[in-house]
């Protein structure tokens, strides 16, 4: 009972960013749920989720395997059908997002096309919408750039390091307009210091520019320094336990990991997951 | 530092016991080898087992081991021409000696240590060529010298002589077999067992249906459709062309289907979230994901164009065509234009399934199984 307490609550404290950064909803679930069949039997992957995304905010999902993350990220991009509730991107249904191209899909693999230069990967999604050659150019310049691979272009994915390969697939996800980014733990594979980097740019990315971020992740320390909210899920089946608003500043050094702040929302979210795993004896 | 190569000791050894049993020949019609000869061939090869076991000046050592074993060589399948079913132990002694001292050269050269790039691309086919020049070497000496019958196995500089010989003939049948029956069934049969998996993809119904069939064909022996095919288009080479469709056409089908499974899932999603429609999907994904399959297909087809082409020819042709000389030229007992139509075959299809490999290492250049080697 007390989880869809905190799944309203959650709800309130998600209108109240929306209204606080500019009263747009990127994202909205009401009651959505994805059932599975399998041959071994139905299994629940998302049951009754209710959650807001508001415009230019970064929104962290974290939980436990299996909790059914991968799974809300590819609802939102029309890749899973729920089988209850309604779910709406942009005001429209996931599907009509989907076409009108309205966010960019980072997989937990870089996913690079190996027949492919890093320059031909990055202008793929370019070349499906129709994009002039002088454009894709352009953004193919500007992307590569923004995630530090200038001077790779000619070389093939699997002649990079898996960081880079994995810098190369979210290059690929920004090289086209969309306002949302849907990540799916992009950094998953990546060591420790590389992926402060990443986090650090990735950050920098988000201020300079209006986008709306989604990001799966397993680490807690990463939820909190990135994000806005963070959305804490327990599995079987897979729900909204606890979303918790950050107090951070949007500036955010490195070290601002240190502070007692952070320290007090890292607790939190610690506290949440294990409510979930507890829920679920 | 020196050591003994196994091959040298054993050639050692058959040198010496070859000298033991001379002479090398008995006199069947001309004249034998002569005392020079004979003596020329024991001091070459000798002194070839003194060089490789001696290790002075590695390339020089290469040079005169291959003059000297190879002059060696020649001098003994030379004389016993003529001689035929005349050779004696000593003769297949020597020749033996001489055949592993060409092995140990052989090693040598791979030894070597090349500096430059056209050095060891030199290195790279001499080590082949060697070992394919000295399988005709021993065929030669032991068809002559045991004098095996002419029509189980002819020597080689025979078959090389009608072929020399029989360049219009067989250049004709070139004509008829490959550039006209195997091009143009390579052609429509792999052309439509592509188009038709792309149907199939697009089409359940015919994927269901098609797919299991296919499977089942492509294990049939379909050469048996010859006669058929002859009696629905004619005795020219249409009907040859139409066996190597239907031979050509299920491993494609097959081939090309399963190349469209290959992409991943992942991949797949990624080309959905960017709105990507059928085609795009298909010539920016899925495709190039099935090059590899296509181009096994490719392959195993241009072998299959080949026999089958040769093979349908068995049952009724005009008067010209590879299988067509091969049947006839087996019943009137020229086998050596049998071995040299034989040869034209192998060229062809070495040529064919080459060009094919050398486009695929071009276009796959991305797949692990390219790049890795
Ligand atoms: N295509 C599918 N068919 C059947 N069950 C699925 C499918 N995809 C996911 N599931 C199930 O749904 C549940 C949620 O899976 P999901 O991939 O969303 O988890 P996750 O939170 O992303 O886990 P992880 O952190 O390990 O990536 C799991 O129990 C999984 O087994
Ligand atoms: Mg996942």
């Amino acid at each position: 009972m007390n989880v869809s307490a905190a799944a309203a609550s959650a709800n309130d404290v998600g209108r109240g960013a929306a209204t606080m950064s500019s009263g747009q909803t990127v994202v909205s679930a009401r009651g959505l749920s994805l059932v599975f069949d399998t041959n071994d039997g139905p299994v629940n992957a998302l049951a009754d989720i209710d959650l807001d995304v508001g415009k230019g905010e970064f929104v962290s999902f974290i939980g436990p395997s299996g909790c059914g993350k991968t799974t809300f990220l590819r609802v939102i991009a029309d890749l899973e059908k729920p089988t209850a509730g309604t779910i709406s991107v942009n005001g429209m249904t996931p599907q009509q997002a989907r076409e009108k191209r309205a966010y960019g899909y980072v997989f937990q693999a870089a996913g690079l096309f190996p027949w492919r230069t890093i320059e031909r990967n990055v202008t793929l999604p370019l070349e499906i919408m129709g994009y002039s050659r002088a454009e894709r150019a352009e953004r193919l310049h500007r992307t590569l750039e923004l995630v530090n691979l200038t001077g790779f272009e000619k070389k093939f994915p699997w002649q990079l390091s898996g960081g880079m390969q994995q810098r190369a697939s979210i290059a690929r996800a920004l090289a086209f307009d969309a306002d949302l980014l849907l990540m799916d733990e992009p950094f998953g594979a990546l060591d420790e210091i590389v992926r402060d980097h990443l986090n650090s740019q990735l950050l920098e990315l988000w201020a300079r520019t209006t986008k709306t971020i989604c990001f799966v992740t397993h680490s807690i320390p990463e939820a909190v320094y990135l994000s806005t909210k963070i959305v804490v899920m327990s599995p079987r089946p897979g729900r909204v336990t606890d979303v918790i608003q950050s107090t951070l500043p949007k500036e955010r050094p490195l070290d601002i990991r240190e502070t007692p702040e952070f320290l007090e929302i890292a607790h939190r979210v610690r506290d949440g997951l294990r409510a979930g795993h507890s829920y679920e004896d | 530092m020196r050591h003994l190569a196994w091959q040298s000791v054993l050639a050692l050894v058959l040198c010496l016991a070859g000298a033991a049993m001379l002479p090398l020949a008995d006199a069947v019609s001309a004249l034998p080898f002569t005392v020079g000869q004979t003596a020329a061939v024991e001091l070459l090869l000798l002194a070839s087992v003194f060089v490789s076991v001696s290790g002075i000046n590695p390339l020089g050592g290469a040079i005169f081991l291959f003059l000297a074993v190879h002059i060696a060589a020649f001098t003994l399948v030379g004389g016993i021409a003529g001689n035929e079913g005349g050779a004696r132990l000593s003769f297949f002694l020597l020749l033996a000696a001489a055949w592993l001292l060409a092995w140990r050269l052989n090693v040598l050269i791979s030894g070597l240590k090349a500096g430059s790039r056209g050095a060891r691309n030199f290195q790279r086919l001499i080590v082949p060529t060697l070992f394919g020049v000295w399988i005709l070497i021993l065929w030669e000496g032991i068809t002559r010298g045991a004098g095996v019958p002419f029509v189980l196995l002819p020597p080689p500089t025979s078959i090389a002589v009608r072929f020399a010989n029989s360049l219009p003939i067989l250049g004709a049948d070139l004509v008829q077999t490959v550039f006209k029956a195997v091009v143009a069934g390579y052609v429509i049969g792999c052309g439509a067992g592509f188009i038709v998996a792309i149907l199939a993809d697009r089409v359940p119904f015919l994927r269901k249906g098609m797919l299991p069939i296919g499977n089942v064909v492509s294990a049939l022996p379909i050469i048996g459709i010859a006669p058929i095919m002859v009696m629905w288009f004619g005795f020219d080479w249409p009907s040859k062309a139409a066996v190597v469709v239907v031979m050509t056409f299920f491993p494609m089908l097959v081939n090309t289907v399963a190349g469209l499974a290959a992409s991943g899932h992942m991949e797949r999603d990624l080309m959905r979230t960017y709105a990507s429609n059928y085609w795009q999907t298909l010539f920016k994904l899925r495709l190039p994901a099935a090059a590899p399959f296509i181009f096994n297909a490719l392959k195993i087809n241009s072998t299959l164009a080949l026999i089958g082409a040769i093979v349908a020819e068995f049952f009724g042709t005009p008067i010209v065509g590879m299988g067509f000389r091969i049947s006839t030229e087996v019943g009137r007992m020229n086998i050596d234009m049998v071995w040299a139509e034989i040869a034209v075959a192998a060229i062809a299809g070495s040529i064919f399934y080459g060009v094919v490999a050398l486009v695929e290492r071009a276009v796959t250049f991305w797949h692990p199984s390219v790049r890795g080697g």
